[in-house]
């Protein structure tokens, strides 16, 4: 069943195919299951956590996940990392961990450097994260998310909020989307921060129906499946642009009376304030559940790269 | 092919790069890796007449047969080139140049957090082509996308 899987990186949600993703779904149902067992199918297997940029739920969640599994986890951080703050250079780094661990996890600031590790690893490597580029593995769980809430991803309009030049997830997401048949998603973002060219050349190549907006109160009433992601403040040279574009893509219960009953809101967190608190505890909120389902699809990904049976 | 007016003799054996776009020599010199330091004569003519552009650049590397794998990366800059490999003063082969799949080490990524950028590790920068006509090329690395109009300023030098 993991045959496609085994032995693999994960570098970017595009080197994969839908029927693929699918299989990781049905795996990750099994393991939420499992989730509160400890197993014993990656006994013996090393994970190594290599989070050059620092990062609390992603290398949290990788190291619950492969422990749950019965994986030995080590790593660092970057406050941490010793040999990485004197300048160690990246590609030895890299070498030593896959010399005494079986998949290496990999964050870092720089775009491509999952992609180089992989180049230099014998041993699988997976994408926590390169930059403002990829993190697929984000990616996946916000589709189970979608797909656990619709009970599909196709056929749904999708609004991707925030900072869509620098910001990953929200890239990712998009990218992620295009292996589906979504009926259309609006990008929502302040014009500093729209969608880089090689995504929205991407949509145009895979005929996905887009639209990129800077208001988001005119297509609210439409949306299913709202995806928020944080504008930051050192984006902008102008101080006083900031505000403007914060009070724009705030999603607030004002904005959302407009919404669909069904609007799911989805966010990769952390949030600070780009979400009204209220909204929380609201029919539409979904960020709390898509974070609660970021262990059970990494197990999943973590057995079928490493060739564990769940 | 009109002979320029600009006198500079013909080469006995070696490669004579034709047709290069007016003001494209020097780029292309750097392409094919070419600096003038390794002792191979070379005559560099530019801004000549030309039928087919109006102005051209024309490359004289006695000695040298450039192979067409080697000089291919030059159609980033110069498109319409021609390459004739010379024998003794006789053209015996000519061919065109056109892009290869896959364009490594040639180009900077114009992205400067990539990692191809980083320095002190071992990666070459790599792209591959999304389309010809106009060019448009993507970094393997960081996905960024490389237009025509910006490719003579990425030349490594
Ligand atoms: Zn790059």
């Amino acid at each position: 069943m993991s045959s496609s899987f085994m032995g693999r990186d994960v570098i970017s949600i595009l080197d994969f195919k839908r029927d693929e993703l699918e299989k990781l779904f049905e795996l990750s149902d099994k393991a939420r299951r499992l989730v509160n067992r400890k197993l014993r199918i990656l006994e013996g297997k090393v994970v190594s956590l290599a989070f050059f940029e620092p990062s609390t739920r992603t290398r949290m969640s990788f190291e619950v996940a492969a422990k749950k599994l019965g994986a030995d986890v080590v790593g660092f951080s970057s406050e941490e990392s010793v040999s990485v703050a004197k300048g160690e250079n990246f590609a030895d780094t890299v070498r030593m961990l896959d010399s005494y661990s079986d998949l290496i996890v990999v964050r870092h600031r720089l775009e491509g450097a999952a992609k180089f590790a992989s180049e230099i690893a014998l041993n699988p490597v997976i994408n926590g994260g390169d930059g403002r580029q990829h993190h697929p593995t984000q990616a996946m769980i916000d589709l189970y998310t979608v797909r656990e809430l619709f009970g599909g991803i196709d056929g749904l309009t999708y609004a991707v909020v925030g900072d869509l030049r620098y910001g990953r997830a929200a890239t990712s997401f998009i990218y992620a989307l295009t292996l589906f048949k979504p009926s259309k998603i609006y990008l929502a973002s302040p014009p500093i921060l729209v969608a880089r060219p090689e995504v929205t050349s991407l949509l145009k190549s895979r005929g996905i129906d887009f639209e990129e907006l800077s208001r988001l109160d005119e297509v609210v009433g439409e949306v299913d499946v709202m995806y928020v992601t944080r504008v930051q403040r050192e984006r902008f040279p102008d101080p006083s642009e900031y505000e403007k574009a914060r009070g724009a893509y705030r999603i607030t219960l004002k904005l959302l009376e407009k919404a669909k009953r069904s609007l799911k809101i989805l966010h990769p967190l952390p949030k600070v304030d780009e979400i009204e608190l209220q909204v929380d505890s609201s029919r539409h909120a979904a960020y709390f559940l898509q974070a609660s389902l970021g262990v059970p699809v990494r197990m999943a990904l973590l057995a079928m790269i490493l060739g564990g049976e769940l | 092919m009109s002979e320029p007016t600009l006198v500079v003799s013909k080469i006995r054996a070696g490669t004579v790069i034709d047709h290069i776009p007016a003001g494209r020599a020097l780029d292309v010199l750097k392409i094919i890796g070419l600096s003038g330091r390794e002792g191979i004569r070379t005559a560099i003519i530019m801004n000549v007449e030309s039928k087919k552009l109006g102005r051209k650049d024309i490359i004289k590397v006695e000695g040298k047969f450039l192979k067409q794998q080697e000089v291919s990366v030059i159609a980033l800059i110069a498109s319409t080139a021609t390459i004739n490999i010379v024998e003794d003063f006789k053209v015996v082969k000519k061919f065109n140049v056109e892009i290869p799949e896959l364009i490594e080490e040639v180009i900077t990524c114009p992205n400067t957090t990539c990692i191809t950028n980083k320095g002190n590790e071992p990666v070459k920068s790599r792209f591959t082509v999304v389309s010809r006509k106009p060019i448009t090329l993507q970094c393997s690395y960081c996905g960024t996308l490389v237009f025509e109009d910006e490719l003579h300023r990425l030349i490594k030098v």
